[in-house]
């Protein structure tokens, strides 16, 4: 009956110190399990959520930084990273988690779901969404 | 705080009976979080939850029912990865039931 919408889940922050990367994971959890078409964007520090090799043990908080990998099964295939902010931190596409997914329509090959973007791509991604949500 | 006793040992649960400390399950606990459940385990059962838990120890979230029924079918066969099969199982919900079973929190996004 109601077709799905497409939300594009904006997350700006660094993972720990703060609640909004845990929540922003949460709802695109939510969003995803009711099969709407969901698409992630690391922007600022929030590049440093799918950094790799994260050890939470020092600040006694929850490392949810492994969920991330099993948004393929959750058909979450698109998530979007400024090349900017990873180039601004001194980071890149070599420090952040493999993330892939499998294409069903492609005898489930394994395919990778990290896609850089610049400014203007950004701006263009936004501009084609029916939500954005920042975090 | 509610509180659930298994073999002399008094473990911690939510209001719903979800287990607090997911360290503390041994099968002993999952027997005993299946009779609150009404659920007679068997292999097929043990099967599902011993799948629920790696999920969560390589993820650290409890799998939605689509994103559970997709992989077990994937691991176990086609002929377990369907929702009639798991609901069989599991009556009130594959996804609620056996992760409560399982010692594992409620999933996100289960209503």
């Amino acid at each position: 009956m109601s077709e799905s919408k497409k939300f594009l889940y904006v997350n700006r922050k660094a993972p720990y110190g703060t609640v909004y990367a845990l929540e922003s994971l949460e709802v695109v959890l939510i969003g995803a399990a009711f099969e709407q078409d969901v698409q992630l964007l690391f922007v600022d520090d929030g590049v440093f959520q799918i950094v790799k090799g994260q050890d939470t043990k020092g600040i006694e908080m929850k490392n949810f930084s492994p969920t991330y990998s099993a948004l393929g099964d959750y058909e979450v295939t698109k998530m979007y990273v400024s090349k900017e902010s990873l180039e601004e931190r001194g980071l890149t596409v070599d420090d952040l988690m493999p993330l892939t997914y499998e294409d069903e329509d492609d005898d489930w090959a394994e395919k990778d779901s990290i896609i850089l973007v610049n400014k203007d791509e950004i701006a263009a991604l936004m501009e084609e969404q029916d939500v954005v949500l920042s975090f | 705080m509610a509180t659930m006793t298994v073999n002399g040992r008094e473990l911690e649960v939510d209001e719903e009976g979800y287990l607090i400390d997911l360290s503390q399950w041994d099968k002993e606990v999952g027997e005993e979080l299946a009779k609150s459940e009404n659920v007679e385990m068997t292999e097929s059962h043990w099967e599902v939850i011993d799948f629920l838990r790696e999920y969560y120890d390589e993820y650290q979230i409890a799998p939605a029912v689509r994103v559970l029924t997709k992989a077990i079918g994937k691991k176990l066969g086609k002929e377990k990865g369907n929702s009639k099969y798991l609901y069989e199982l599991f009556p009130y919900g594959p996804a609620k039931q056996a992760c409560k079973i399982a010692g594992l929190p409620k999933p996100t996004g289960c209503i």
